[in-house]
């Protein structure tokens, strides 16, 4: 058998280090010891596989899950889910969890003092398309105080948690909104120096997803590690950097 | 074309709203073939207390050393039922727990075979990405030869062996800091 093609490995400043003391919970949490560098066997190649029988129809739009509508702005949170070589990822499981619109989580360690909205969960699961699409609708979630540092908020976001082809492209994330200005505050935001790499995790607002009437659009394109190309591809693109 | 992947952030505190709907800790309905383990540990930060927020999923092929996945092209049997995917939330003591069964040898590097071994991703407030590891099991001849394990400093190797707690019982533990830090891989 042909040894299988790693992946990637990621690019300077664009992945975050275990160890950043902005953020103070990493300071007890980020090994210590040097990592092992793992080499792509069949076992990091792989990843579990999910069909249609995993995900329900409504399990997209977050404002359908109870009696009554939630509160809030309604918006579509739309996307593709590609890798590093631009190939579109079909069949990937991307599960979402937010705050609601006043900014508080439907979770018993959340005592933010704002209101819980018993028409808004704030999960979702979506399983892309052919052309690596996904589709939420959901509310804007509320930015919220953390105790990180003093008069600490967090910008709104969205958790992203995305399954890809390999468990070395298992990737969680976050969605941030444009404008915000709470973000360059943000440890977690700010957690890498690459600023280009920091701006794509913030969607953009698009009017061909936006619905009139009904909800604003935001686009957010996630990317997955790719495999590594032959040394014949690999070089002009590179040197076309 | 050429991007860039897209940046991890951390899962935070509220990972149960997103992931607890698929918590995965029975991988192994009756029915599936292999020999049967249950395998519990705990979390712990660098000053030894639980992380009662972590997610932890395990990846590992079926008894016949053959992954579900569509990557793997080895000519062997997948299994109906065993997906060989797993998901526990650590509770308030820091604990996780699967049931599962012990997975056969897969190729490694320059073909040759691995040990039996699961697949550890872990995620957890105060991670900005996830943490891999591997969990080997004991009294496995196939470890002394084993390609990854052979990458570990000898006197390392101990964290990412489970230990024999009884009849298909296991205890594999996760440090996160300090003396017997569990072994984590730049993947």
């Amino acid at each position: 058998m042909n040894e299988p093609a790693p992946y990637r490995r990621p690019y300077p400043s664009t992945q975050p280090e275990y160890l950043f003391p902005k953020y103070a919970s990493t300071v007890k949490r980020a090994p210590k010891e040097p990592l092992v560098v793992l080499p792509h066997t069949l076992s990091e190649l792989t990843a579990p596989v999910f069909g249609y029988g995993d995900v329900k129809e409504t399990d997209h739009d977050l404002t359908r899950q109870h009696q009554g509508e939630p509160l809030g702005e309604r918006i579509v949170v739309s996307g593709r889910v590609l890798d590093e070589n631009g190939k579109p990822l079909p069949g990937v499981l991307v599960e979402i969890w937010q705050a609601n619109a006043a900014g508080r989580y439907n979770h018993r360690v959340d005592q933010h003092d704002a209101p819980l909205d018993p028409n808004f969960a704030g999960a979702g699961r979506f399983l892309t398309d052919a052309a690596g699409t996904y589709r939420f609708m959901t509310i804007r979630p509320g930015e919220y105080p953390w105790r990180n540092h003093y008069n600490a908020w967090r910008p709104a976001h969205i958790h992203f948690s995305l399954f890809g082809p390999a468990i070395v492209t298992r990737l969680i994330t976050q969605m941030y909104f444009p404008g915000d200005p709470l973000l360059d505050y943000d440890p977690m935001f700010t957690c890498v120096s690459d600023e280009k790499a920091r701006n794509r995790l913030i969607s953009t607002f698009d009017w061909e997803t936006t619905m009139p009437e009904y909800a604003l659009g935001y686009r957010f394109d996630i990317v997955l590690r790719g495999r590594e190309q032959t040394p014949m591809e690999k070089r002009p693109m590179e040197t076309r950097r | 074309m050429s991007l860039r992947a897209t940046t991890s952030q951390t899962i935070g505190p509220y990972l149960r709203i997103g992931l607890e709907w698929m918590v995965i800790e029975d991988l192994a309905p009756k029915g599936v073939t292999g020999e049967r383990v249950r395998l519990e540990g705990r979390v712990v930060d660098g000053d030894g207390k639980p992380v009662n927020d972590a997610a932890i999923e395990i990846w590992q092929a079926n008894s016949q050393g053959k992954y579900a996945s569509g990557e793997d092209k080895q000519e062997k049997p997948v299994e109906a039922g065993f997906r060989g995917y797993g998901r526990s939330l650590t509770d308030e003591g820091g604990h996780f727990r699967f049931r599962t069964i012990k997975p056969g040898r897969v190729p490694g590097p320059q073909g040759r075979l691995q040990a039996p071994h699961l697949v550890v991703t872990i995620f957890m407030r105060g991670l900005l990405k996830q943490l891999v590891t591997r969990v080997y099991f004991p009294d496995e001849p196939a470890n002394a030869e084993d390609p990854v394990l052979g990458l570990v400093p000898p006197e390392r190797r101990a964290t990412l062996i489970a230990k024999k707690k009884g009849e298909g019982a296991l205890e594999w533990n996760v440090v996160l800091q300090g003396s017997n830090e569990t072994v984590f891989f730049d993947f």
